[in-house]
């Protein structure tokens, strides 16, 4: 069996990954995509710490982030679109007419 | 201790049902009919008061993870207030600036009730669900205009640090539960208690975490950069509207966790909190300075009243918990007022935010120039309004707690800060009208939503008794 | 009964400020001066009623309700009447009431909609400068301190088309704010320390304590950051740079504000606190000190310069650094006794001022001036009379107050600043005459001017019915006010030193035996009245022979020693100086476009050092909100990196 340090480990390294994907990263589709890996990093560990308590909990709760995410996902892409037709462009970059 | 009862989700369940009929009646309208769909969310948001003022003492629990306890119950009242508040200023403004009636007023009610589910929440799963909820509400509330780019530009940047940060939330809450077990409150609290000896890092972690996903969304700085940009994108009423219902939302939520669950810890992030404070104060009042575009400085003042809010947090002694209660009161009954001005006097076509168009509103409008200067002096901090004994009682409590620092660096900002409100003072009387300037008429629910907020605002600095004792009141129901 | 004093100038600001613009002048106007008569008829009530009380227990004590109860910290909203406030009350709404009429003859030509806003203003000056004088504990006293300087700096700016009236509002602003914070951390201070602010109980816990003699403790840094407070508002070394330039407000206004009552509320503070500043010797010699070195500046600023209102404003820093001192010496009864013969005549100064500027259609410069005896006599009178009283000659008010504070100077053995103090009266009573002698003798010189033509002689009129009323019966108050306080050293029983001393004990202490010292010190203060008598009138000669008789005597003394004559006429380069040392290093330092942006409007061509430091740090740190939103994701990093690393590695 393999021991709850292992899936910390994991987690908290495609925790590390999508973080760095949001910053580093310039195109808004996988910024997007680096905050799901974050989240499902979450969900990961929620998991491996339910199965060490020996309850479903862990299991309940990821479904509830995974609806969550899902309505995120959705909001966001919405909001990429409108703003890909204001300025058509997907780099963060481009986006700094609000600054200062 | 386990309860089915529903009681405690009453006040909620009013506003999500308002938000649902608010949806059905804009799918079943007919083509060019006008429903009076902010009336119909006003009918839920009094429910929910009513029922809010039923539940009072009675500390009901529903599934034990909602819990109507006199401090939840107050922060409802404040988000009922925000909320009854932001609609009476929206009639005007969605009606001029062509706003999408029926999703509008939902998104409103549905933040407000993920506000009220925050408030309280029992639960740290459902404190995210609940921060969801109103997240997402709020951020296609920033887009609402989606003709205007800006606007759009202001959502998504909203939406993307709001959706990094929520991660980092969710990960703390993942350690808590994989420390105690549990998600629920009270659970990990006792286990808090247990361990408060142990030094297991991975409390830390978990409690690190947590204190970024709430320093994000009640703009603390470094986790403040959205602030500004979303609030100057977004239409002036909806500013007001997040700038009060999310920080006290969150506020609560935090002050429930943080003062309750990880009080035994409070040695460890009571430092850190002192040190995102007195950033907070004094970032958001400098840069607050140099700004010329009136929501973007509100934003910044917004933020710095974040930091005044964390004192009390710090401080957390019994004025300093009682303060930060009448605190989001004050802050959110004047910020909403000053941006429910703004709002009114935008044009569809421009949104007159700039510093300078406010030269001579004196002339023009001598009735919103005078409120919009009691909503300044409030926010500013000065004697007899509702900021001012806000202010008094937070800075009081630090120096009672033994925070001095805190209290120098509070009174030195807000003595700054005087500065740039009374900049737009300066403005609206003592500058010349330029020619150009028509503002457009305000509606009579408007203008009684603003006069009723300065008439409060006045009450709360001259007679601040009773809302503080009901403050003290409620905050004794938990800590 | 006490809250209605001032809750009827309240009255008044709310009719005005809600219908003014409807109101035509007469309505407005009399409006205004009616809700204050009727506050000086309330307070003539309860004066009469404290009165009417055994000694030692006059206080009126009107609670309206608990306005903060936090803890075990209860204030309340408090108004007391004692026999300090007594004084203040009368003088501020007498005063107040005679300012307002004389206003409605001097704003005249302004439009109905301006002449209901000065009112209303006015109005609210004298409710807020009410409920500072009556409130019962430090936090209704702050709310009346406060409120004052906002309508100060919005009468000061209330020419605001004029921009040096509006940057000198906002100058008047900025300076108190720094003086406002240190008042609220004292506040808190005292708060944290003996947990009331009520003035009474303050003073009984106080009073139970030892003296901080030698030590600096913390009623010490309290009273200090109180005093620091008190500099700013009342005009005081290092925070006095903003009084001269508030002369750009109308002057009706400098006569009520920065004359007689809102400039004073520094020394009344300290009044109010005495037992408070008794506790602590060396914040009172910091007070004597600063007060004497203050008086001693503006005094010989006040010699040179040629705006007549810039004179009377440095007088009046002059005189209220006399009152300092006279706080710092520990004697409160003069320091008082002072402020309220200084309110009549520096009053009346500035309302004559006022009728001169008036009279000529908004000439300032005394080199523009002279010859107008004839022509304004009842304005030339009642000047005369207040110059007379302010110089300190004999049985004449300001004889009475000055003599006091500089015979308490010297009884407590401080003689440097006594000769301070006497180098300052000869100082007052010269630059007075000065004054005098180049307003209203010798030739007419405004052909030099280029004023317009219609400004002729033959049209020149005297004070209008409501000026000059109130010129003469404050000219008469000048006069007669001093007899409340004859000294027993001239066969008078100082009355109203006898009404005040209880306010400066804690309540229920019993009087100090020091009274009797009186009559052995007799001499003494018969010796220093001659002095300070010869003084006067030798200043008042000195002034009347260089520059009625000998002027050029002026010029070639300003010829020989052009470097103090510069360094006198520039007001010793302060402003120069603040510029130089906060200013300019940030102008120089900073990169250009940090200015970009900030609202031209209001901050530029404003000289404070403050404002400009915050406002280069802001336009500094702006530029870290760069717009982009993977910039935003960084700092946030950063920020959660700050707080693991704090957790995990430390």
């Amino acid at each position: 069996m393999i021991p709850l340090g292992h899936y910390l480990i994991v987690s908290a390294m495609l925790f590390a990954i999508g973080t760095a994907g949001v910053f580093l990263r310039r195109n808004l589709i996988t910024i997007l995509l680096s905050i799901e890996i974050m989240l499902n990093a979450v969900n990961l560990s929620f998991v491996a710490f339910g199965r060490q308590f020996g309850s479903v909990d862990g299991q309940i709760i990821v479904f509830f982030v995974m609806t969550v995410a899902a309505a995120e996902a959705a909001v966001g892409l919405a909001i990429v679109i409108a703003l890909f037709r204001h300025r058509e462009s997907l780099n963060p970059d481009a986006f700094t007419s609000l600054k200062w | 201790m386990f309860s089915s009862g529903i009681d405690a989700v009453v006040p909620m369940l009013c506003v999500t049902l308002a938000a649902l009929a608010v949806m059905g009646a804009e799918a079943f309208r007919a083509r060019g009919e006008q429903l009076p769909l902010g009336g119909l969310g006003v009918v839920g948001l009094v429910g929910a008061a009513i029922s809010a003022v039923l539940l009072w003492n009675r500390n009901a629990v529903s599934f034990g993870v909602v819990v109507a306890d006199n401090f939840g119950l107050f922060v409802t009242l404040v988000l009922l207030l925000v909320a009854l508040l932001t609609i009476m200023f929206s009639s005007t403004v969605v009606r001029r600036d062509g706003l999408p009636a029926g999703e509008y007023y939902a998104l409103v009610l549905f933040a407000t009730a993920g506000m009220i589910m925050m408030a309280t929440a029992n639960d740290l799963l459902v404190v995210f669900i609940a921060l969801e909820i109103l997240s997402i509400a709020v951020y296609v509330l920033t887009g609402i205009r989606r003709d205007d780019s800006r606007a759009i530009e202001a959502a998504f940047k909203y939406f993307l640090l709001g959706a990094f940060s929520s991660a980092f939330f969710l990960y703390g809450i993942a350690f808590t539960y994989g420390l105690a077990g549990s998600t629920r409150l009270d659970r990990v609290g006792t286990y808090m208690a247990a361990q408060s000896m142990s030094g297991n890092p991975l409390i830390l972690v978990a409690l690190g975490l947590l204190l970024v996903g709430f320093a994000f969304k009640i703009s603390a700085v470094p986790f403040h950069m959205w602030t500004p940009d979303a609030y100057e994108g977004a239409p002036a009423v909806v500013t007001g509207f997040m700038s009060t219902g999310v920080k006290a939302a969150a506020f609560a939520a935090f002050a429930r966790v943080f003062l309750s669950v990880f009080e035994p810890f409070s040695g460890e992030w009571a430092p850190l909190v002192w040190l995102l404070a007195a950033a907070t104060m004094i970032l958001g009042t400098v840069v607050g300075v140099a700004q010329s575009n009136l929501k973007r400085m509100l934003a910044y003042s917004s933020i710095a009243h974040g930091g005044y809010l964390l004192v009390g947090l710090v401080a957390a002694n019994q004025v300093g918990k009682a303060a930060i209660l009448f605190y989001l009161l004050a802050y959110a009954v004047t910020n909403l007022a000053a941006f429910g001005v703004i709002a009114l006097l935008g044009t569809r076509e421009a949104a007159n935010d700039e510093l300078r168009d406010y030269a001579g509103l004196w002339h023009t409008r001598p009735a919103l120039a005078a409120l919009m200067t009691v909503c300044l002096l409030s926010l500013g901090g000065l004697p007899p309004t509702a900021g001012f004994i806000g202010k008094w009682y937070i800075f009081s409590a630090a120096v009672s707690a033994g925070y001095y620092g805190l209290a120098v660096i509070g009174v030195l900002t807000s003595v700054v800060s005087v500065f740039f409100y009374l900049r737009v003072v300066v403005m609206m009387y003592m500058t010349d009208r330029p020619a150009a300037i028509a503002p457009p008429p305000v509606s009579a629910v408007a203008m009684a939503a603003l006069v009723a907020s300065i008439a409060a605002i006045i009450a709360l600095g001259i007679l601040p008794t009773p809302v503080l004792d009901f403050a003290a009141q409620s905050i004794a129901t938990i800590f | 009964m006490l809250a209605l004093i001032p809750l009827f100038p309240l009255l008044g600001f709310l009719v005005n400020a809600a219908l003014g613009r409807r109101l035509r002048k007469t309505a407005s106007g009399g409006l205004a001066c009616a809700v204050m008569v009727a506050s000086f008829v309330v307070a003539m009530l309860s004066v009469g009623e404290l009165a009417g009380m055994a000694e030692g227990a006059r206080v009126i004590e009107q609670t309206v309700y608990t306005w903060i109860a936090s803890g075990d910290v209860v204030l309340d909203l408090t108004f007391r009447l004692d026999p300090l406030a007594a004084v203040m009350i009368l003088v501020v709404t007498g005063i107040g009431a005679l300012i307002h009429i004389y206003s409605t003859a001097y704003m005249h030509e302004e439009t109905d909609g301006e002449y209901a806003r000065y009112f209303s203003y006015l109005n609210l000056f004298a409710a807020f400068m009410l409920v500072l004088v009556l409130g019962g504990n430090f936090l209704v006293l702050f709310v009346g301190w406060e409120g004052v300087g906002l309508c100060s700096y919005l009468l000061i700016g209330f020419w605001f088309t004029k921009t040096s009236a509006a940057d000198a509002g906002k100058k008047a602003f900025v300076v108190n704010r720094i003086g406002d914070y240190a008042f609220v951390l004292g506040m808190l201070f005292l708060l944290v320390r003996f947990g009331t602010l009520d003035f009474q109980r303050l003073a009984s816990v106080v009073a139970a304590l030892p003296p901080e003699a030698g030590a600096f403790g913390a009623i010490s840094v309290a009273t200090l950051l109180l005093f620091i407070g008190a500099t700013g508002k009342s005009a005081q070394i290092p925070l006095y740079t903003w009084l001269p330039d508030a002369m750009e407000g109308p002057t009706p206004v400098s006569a009520l504000i920065h004359a007689a009552t809102m400039v004073t509320a520094g020394v009344y503070m300290i009044g109010r606190n005495a037992v408070l500043f008794s506790h602590a010797p060396g914040t009172l010699l910091i007070v004597a000190i600063v007060g004497a070195v203050t008086a001693l500046m503006a005094g010989t600023i006040g010699l040179v310069q040629n705006d007549i209102k810039r004179v009377l404003a440095y007088s009046t820093v002059s005189q209220l650094g006399l009152m300092f001192l006279a706080m710092g010496m520990g004697a409160f009864g003069a320091g008082i006794f002072h402020l309220y013969t200084h309110a009549f005549f520096k009053a009346l100064l500035f309302l004559g001022s006022g009728a001169v500027i008036h009279a000529l259609h908004g000439e300032q410069d005394i080199r523009r001036m002279g010859g107008l005896k004839r022509l304004l006599p009842v304005t030339y009178w009642t000047f005369l009379i207040g110059s007379l009283a302010i110089a300190g000659v004999p049985f004449l008010s300001g004889f009475f107050s000055k003599d006091e504070i500089l015979y308490e100077t010297f009884a407590a053995g401080h003689w440097i600043l006594w000769t301070v103090a006497a180098v300052t009266s000869l100082l007052t009573a010269t630059y007075m005459f000065r004054l005098v002698c180049l307003t209203f003798h010798g030739e007419r010189r405004e052909a030099s001017s280029p004023a317009p033509s219609h400004a002729a002689a033959s049209h020149l009129h005297d004070a209008p019915p409501a000026m000059a009323l109130a010129l003469v019966v404050l000219a008469v108050g000048s006069a007669l006010a001093g007899y409340a306080g004859v000294p027993h050293a001239l066969g008078g029983t100082n009355p109203l030193g006898a009404w005040l001393a209880p306010s400066f004990r804690a309540p229920g202490a019993n009087p100090v035996a020091e009274l009797a010292e009186g009559s052995g010190a007799a001499g003494l203060e018969l010796t220093l009245m001659a002095v300070s008598s010869a003084i006067a009138i030798g200043g008042i000669a000195l002034a009347a022979t260089v520059w009625l008789r000998r002027r050029q005597l002026a010029d070639a003394v300003a010829a020989r020693v052009p470097g103090l004559y510069r360094l006198l006429l520039n007001k010793y380069y302060v402003d120069e100086l603040y510029d130089a040392a906060v200013v300019t290093p940030i102008r120089v330092g900073s990169a250009e476009g940090l200015w970009r942006g900030v609202d031209v409007a209001v901050i530029d061509g404003a000289v404070n050092g403050t404002a400009s430091l915050v406002a280069a740090g802001s336009g500094a740190l702006r530029r870290i909100q760069t717009g982009s939103v993977r910039a935003y994701a960084g700092s946030m990093f950063i920020g959660v990196v700050v707080i693991l690393g704090y957790y995990l590695w430390r």
